[in-house]
């Protein structure tokens, strides 16, 4: 009860010690834009455009576990093997384009709902340290996915020793493997390559979207009585920086500069993207999603409100990462070569890193911060040779130096926000 | 006012043997506001739990007796269906998500929703919110408790008088709701917020909802309930209308002298005019025991007792001295300033310390005995220790030589001195903690509900050893404790703490009337006679 | 609520049975690596060879897991931080070559270094757990990954011009530095090593091993161990009792962090390669798991559950090795069956903290 009287005043001080993870990594960018030598902008957007539509699907999967209070969810992990399972079971059997994708989709689902299931069971009963616990079960998990591929396909499963994906001695599957192109039948560039457009265009339509959207939201909240929601400042700045943003791609259309070479935008690939961030907010509008935000903001309020919290907690998991194994998908079908044993090692760190540099923490996470996150993290993580090169003089520096920011971040967002809530629930004197 | 809303029949209820409840008998009328008082362990809390299925009582062989609600026989098993049935709860601490709204907050896990395509395939829980029609509800929920505030602003970081009447509402949001319990509201509001809660309670009393209100605060009850139950060690006293009695006899019924243990000892007791320990003004947070500014004098040589009823404060006062919770305030020990907030020093100086939650704070569970009996000792006054070398070493032979002797001396029942404290009977594991404070050599002991939990024989044991010390060694003992009864057996005067403040000092044989007021803050012109009368006894 | 009569004195009565007192972790382990030697031995390997192998990895690896007794006791639960303490120790390894240190030298010089970074570096890293209570495990593990992360440009960056350490080409230090360049490698192993009927029993590393269990040993019935001991068990009785509880905490991880640096400094010297760059960087879990194997749980630890769960762990991993290759062929199945034990046993000891919820 004490804790609840505390007043809620910020200052300049406080904003920036909330924010600093997003504000570094923007402070490095824009360093490693000063210095660098060898990138041209459009070199920059084309490597930036193709990462950010391979990994945003990653990153909007951490969502919901955040918002359903078990953190960050490093067990995306067993998602992304979901996915590969899937894919390499597509490959083995030859599937490709579209019905190949489908296929995918299908099976990893299906394969991540169940093993969503066993580790939401797994975060009810390490309750509190839920995340070294999806820390340690991505591991694990990493350990029965290698046996299954290294050792049980083979020995167990029979497989025909000379198929492509199979190791030369016929036990286990190849390191790597490649995904054949979708024109010839395969799954490499499925969905990308579905529908692309130039990337002007693509700003163009994203900028106008956006100010449609923000005026429409206004509209109607003005209408429905939520006028209380809307803010003018906000709304000015924001459809401001869309007409920039409009402004820019218009006078690159026409004065014919290096922009237009920018790699091309796969469309349906974005429009899943957007689909999922529509998916996320709207979800949370439903009972299942206040659920998700009782349980995630009080777990005791909400079993003595009668939610049973450990089976909301356990479909929070499912979804996520059953969301997780299809961004894998959308992943391997973008890089073309599924590197079968290391593919998704990284993924769970590196989207979490994502998450963070968004503005998310442990305990709040939007669509926003996700999308804006995985922009900034990409952004910074092409730039990073550049700053090894300028900063040391090799450009492997910059690689380790990337290596310990994401680390970092990771562990200074986690200690900020432990640091935060333990700050808050001290007792006043009276 | 018409027929019984909620009856109590003849309820008994027992723990392993133990009896909290005996054949209580009242019932609530609807549109009633029903007082329910009584002292620590009186049985208030029980009845409360047997009326909404609480586990703690279905996992412990039910009750007897009979709760009827309008007529029909109840039988809950979980809160749910009693919430179900009709019966609303405003805890002590509150349900509410700061983060959400107060709209939320009122309808948590009662959202109205409207169907859409996907609820249609997957199932309800995907329905969408109607935020319109819950601000409406709330709306008109906050507006018959007279709350002006909007409804859909955040809960963190309103009054607490406010998030109390958040809780009211979501409770008369709850269709169909009969019967609403208070327990003890007013304790976390301020004086203007508990004017507000007792017009709010009359205004759903006038809506024919029944009110069972329990508090200690005799004004209050006197005030604004129409009837008043007294219960007493799990027995029901008294249910009278409050038209027909007043504070003192409510407070004479609630203390009663049922049990009394004779007061021990006293011809050759020293009780000096010297001054031990003068604390001026101390404040302590300790959540549920708040201290607000207490003034208190020890002499050398006497045994005072610290009184008063739960979450009062009194608790909190040894454990501010102590240093085990957030402290401020001026104590004077043995002539030097006492440093605060820190347990080190003050046992430094020569204070024993035994605290009330025995199993939390009083002892290593895992540990034996014997290194229990010797840990403070050991780690302040650097006994039980011998260097071998480089090191310094536990010395296990000195260990279990006083561990033996207290065993034998404090008749501590147990296999071996290395028997884990975690497997000793309640009883047992009070005696390893007070061997463990009396190891440190005190000249002042504070010991907290001594006998909490301990069977009468056991109980009498305790208080002859803590007599015993006082007279044989000159120990100055402060003794805080909800059981009036074993204050009065031994103490030479005895502070009552309401609210966190003295109320006033007694002498054990004052009467029931004097420690039932006191006790429940009465502000009528007899308490205050009596309590002047018995501090001007003190400073003289 | 006040407690109940004859409540407590069942709690006495519990139950002890074989289960109870060995713990669940332990029996499977030992189970598991009986049933490896039994298969090796119808395979044919040479069970000589095992027990050999299986004493020198318990050996090199037993100051590592000793580490985490005093990270556990003292409250902070294990220390997966581990890889602070082994940077220094892998930091005084390299400047002790740097400065043409060799033999018995080179390892008294690599501690020697070593040890005053461990304790700054524990005291700075046990200063941070304090301010994190109730998530030090996963703070921890972000916190040594960092650690590694950042020392790798340290390597990299390091002007040491030895050539017994540099790359070929440029500037930094190599990944792997082999140890009998500078005559350092197993050079305690082979201290006083005997054989007993084909079993090598590497006397020296065996005896540093015990010796640094015995230290532990002792301070833990020393008054400050007491005192990290009842902080770890029981903050509010330590409390309540005068002890400096965060100050303990620091003292305990700084104690860790130290045992760390040496436990590299002896593992390196066994293996015969000093392992620098991203090698520590997952160091600290295979010693979790064996702290837990031999029956600890996250807040309580004793020096016999060091040394029960280091041989079992690293006895299961040499045997299943040869066996899983001879039963097997081509798979590295050790390997898998090491993440899927040592991930499988700490989830288990995270089931089993009771901590408070939000």
């Amino acid at each position: 009860m004490e804790s609840l009287r505390h007043h809620q005043s910020k200052g300049v001080g406080e904003w920036i010690l909330e924010n600093s993870v997003t504000l570094i990594f923007i402070a490095f960018t824009l360093f490693g834009f000063m210095v660098s030598t060898g990138v041209s902008v459009g070199f920059f957007l084309s490597e930036l455009s193709c990462r950010v539509f391979r990994n945003t699907f990653l990153v909007l999967s951490l969502i919901i576990p955040v918002l359903a209070g078990l953190g960050l969810n490093f067990g995306i992990v067993i998602g992304a093997m979901s996915g590969q399972v899937a894919i390499t079971l597509a490959r083995y059997l030859e599937m490709g384009g579209i019905p190949g994708l489908l296929f995918s989709f299908a099976v990893a689902g299906l394969i991540a709902a169940f093993c969503g299931y066993l580790t939401g069971i797994l975060y009810n009963k390490t309750r509190g340290q839920e995340m070294i616990a999806s820390l340690i079960v991505g591991y694990f998990a990493n350990g029965i996915y290698q046996f299954l591929f290294l050792f049980a396909v083979g020995v167990i499963i029979p497989v025909a020793a000379n198929h492509p994906l199979i190791k030369p001695d016929g036990v286990g599957i190849r390191m790597t493997v490649d995904l054949i192109p979708y024109k010839q039948g395969g799954m490499k560039d499925a969905l990308d390559s579905i529908y692309q457009i130039k990337f002007v265009h693509a700003l163009l339509i994203i900028a106008v979207a956006l100010i449609v959207a923000a005026l429409v939201r206004y509209y109607l909240n003005k209408k429905r009585g939520h006028g209380y929601r809307n803010s003018l400042p906000a709304l000015l700045v924001n459809i401001g920086l869309c007409l920039a943003l409009a402004g820019v791609s218009i006078h690159a259309m026409v004065s014919n500069s290096p922009l237009n070479m920018v790699r091309k935008v796969p469309v349906v690939t974005a429009l899943i993207i957007i689909g999922l961030c529509v998916f996320t907010v709207l979800i949370m509008k439903t009972k299942l999603g206040q659920d998700f935000r009782s349980v995630g903001q009080s777990q005791h309020t909400a079993e003595v409100s009668g939610i049973n919290v450990d089976r909301t907690r356990i479909i929070a998991t499912m979804i996520s990462t059953v969301l997780a194994s299809w961004g894998q998908i959308i992943y391997l079908q973008n890089m073309g070569t599924l590197n079968t044993y290391n593919a998704h090692t990284q993924i769970g760190m590196f989207s979490v890193a994502a998450l963070l540099v968004g503005g998310a923490s442990t305990s709040k996470a939007s669509v926003k911060h996700a999308v804006f996150g995985t922009i900034l993290f990409n952004a910074m993580f092409i730039m990073s040779p550049e700053i090894g090169q300028s900063l040391f003089g090799q450009a492997i520096l910059g690689e380790y130096f990337r290596t310990f920011m994401v680390y970092g971040v990771i562990g200074l967002a986690l200690g900020l926000h432990v640091w935060n809530s333990n700050k808050k629930s001290r007792i006043a004197l009276e | 006012m018409s027929e019984s809303l909620l009856q109590f029949k003849n309820v008994s209820k027992s723990y392993f043997g133990n009896k909290v409840l005996s054949d209580v008998t009242f019932d609530v009328k609807k549109g009633e506001i029903h007082a329910l008082i009584g002292e620590n362990g009186a049985g208030k809390s029980t009845l409360m739990n047997i009326l909404f299925g609480m586990s703690v009582i279905t996992n412990t062989g039910g009750y007897e007796g009979d709760v009827l609600l309008d007529g029909e026989k109840l039988a809950f098993k979980s809160p749910h269906e009693a919430m179900d049935a009709g019966i609303g709860m405003v805890h002590q601490e509150f349900m509410l998500i700061p983060g959400f709204t107060i709209a939320e907050n009122i309808k948590i896990n009662r959202e109205l929703t409207t169907p859409n395509i996907v609820s249609r395939v997957l199932g309800k829980r995907l329905e969408t919110l109607d935020m319109g029609r819950m601000n409406a509800d709330a709306r008109k929920a906050l507006d018959q408790l007279d709350m002006g505030i909007e409804e859909f602003t955040l809960v963190a970081g309103l009054p607490v008088g406010h998030m109390q009447f958040v809780e009211i509402a979501r409770e008369i949001d709850k269709t169909g709701i009969k019967v609403l319990v208070f327990d003890e509201p007013t304790a976390v509001l301020t004086e203007s917020e508990a004017k507000n809660l007792l017009a709010a309670i009359r205004r759903l009393a006038a809506l024919g909802i029944g009110i069972v209100f329990i508090s200690h605060r005799l004004d209050e009850i006197v005030e604004v309930s129409d009837r008043v139950t007294i219960l007493r060690d799990g027995e029901h006293v008294a249910t009278k209308k409050t038209s027909d009695t007043d504070a003192v006899e409510i407070a004479s019924l609630m203390i009663g002298r049922k049990m009394t243990i004779d007061r021990v000892g006293g011809s050759k007791r020293k009780i000096s005019n010297e001054i031990f320990m003068s604390v001026r003004d101390l404040h302590v947070a300790m959540p549920g025991e708040m201290v607000r500014g207490i003034d208190l004098e020890i002499k050398k040589g006497e045994i005072v007792g610290i009184g008063g009823l739960a979450g009062q404060g009194k608790l909190g006062i040894a454990n501010g001295i102590m240093g085990t919770y957030p402290t401020k305030g001026d104590v004077v020990f043995n002539g030097d300033k006492m440093k605060l907030d820190d347990p080190r020093s003050a046992i430094e100086a020569g204070i024993g310390f035994v605290s009330e939650d025995r199993k939390g704070v009083g002892l290593l569970l895992d540990e034996s005995i014997e290194l229990n009996i010797a840990f403070t000792a050991m780690q302040v006054g650097d006994k039980f220790l011998k260097k071998t070398g480089p090191f310094t070493l536990q010395d296990d032979a000195s260990i279990r030589r006083h561990a033996i002797k207290m065993i034998k001396e404090l008749d501590i029942r147990c296999e071996s001195a290395l028997q884990h404290t975690g497997s000793l009977s309640g009883g047992n594991q009070q005696k390893v903690c007070v061997a463990r404070a009396l190891t440190q050599d005190p000249v002042l002991l504070f010991v907290s509900e001594p006998t909490r939990g301990i069977d009468i024989g056991a109980k009498k044991l305790i208080l002859d050893l803590l007599m015993k010390l006082n007279e044989e060694l000159g120990m100055t003992i402060v003794m805080t404790s909800s059981e009036l009864a074993e204050l009065r057996s031994i103490c030479d005067r005895i502070l009552i703490i309401c609210e966190g403040k003295v109320a006033g000092v007694l002498p054990p044989d004052a009467s029931d009337a004097d420690f039932g007021l006191m006790m429940a803050g009465a502000k009528t012109a007899k308490a205050d006679s009596v309590a002047e009368g018995g501090v001007a006894n003190v400073r003289a | 609520m006040s407690e109940l009569n004859g409540n407590d004195a069942k709690l006495g009565n519990k139950s002890k049975g074989l289960l109870g007192s060995i713990g669940l972790p332990t029996l499977i382990i030992a189970v598991f690596w009986v049933l490896t030697l039994v298969a090796g031995h119808f395979v044919g390997i040479s069970m000589s060879i095992l027990f050999s192998d299986t004493l020198k990895r318990a050996g090199m690896n037993g100051i590592l897991v000793l580490a985490m007794v005093p990270a556990i006791q003292s409250g902070t639960g294990p220390n997966f931080a581990l890889p602070i303490g082994i940077v220094c120790g892998l930091f005084g390894t390299v400047c002790s070559i740097e400065f043409g240190l060799t033999g018995i030298v080179w390892l008294l010089g690599s501690i020697a270094i070593a040890l005053p970074i461990a304790v700054a570096a524990g005291y700075g890293y046990g200063r941070l757990m304090n301010s994190v209570k109730g998530s030090e495990m996963t703070i921890a593990t972000y916190t040594g990954f960092s650690v590694v992360a950042l020392m790798c440009l340290a390597w990299l960056m390091i002007p040491f011009k030895s050539p017994k350490m540099g790359w070929f080409i440029g500037q930094g230090l190599r990944e792997t530095i082999q140890l009998d360049a500078v005559e350092a490698a197993q050079i305690l192993n082979n201290f006083l090593m005997f054989k007993i009927g084909g079993v090598v029993v590497p006397t020296g590393l065996l005896l540093t091993f015990l010796f640094f269990s015995l230290l532990v040993w002792l301070f833990f019935r020393s008054k400050r161990g007491i005192a990290i001991s009842a902080g770890g068990a029981n903050p509010k009785f330590a409390q309540a009792a005068g002890l400096d509880i965060d100050g303990n905490r620091v003292y305990a991880n700084v104690l860790s962090t130290v045992l760390g640096a040496i436990g590299i400094i002896i593992y390196s010297q066994s293996y015969g390669y000093a392992q620098l760059y991203s090698a520590p960087l997952m160091m600290a879990f295979p010693a979790v798991a064996a702290v837990l194997i031999g029956g600890a749980t996250a807040s309580r630890a004793k020096v016999s559950h060091v040394i029960v769960g280091v041989v079992l762990f690293q006895g299961l991993l040499t045997t299943a090795l040869p066996v899983a290759n001879e039963l097997f062929a081509g798979t590295d199945l050790s390997e898998i069956m090491r993440m899927i034990v040592q991930n499988g046993i700490i989830l288990y000891a995270l089931t089993q903290v009771k901590r408070g919820v939000q």
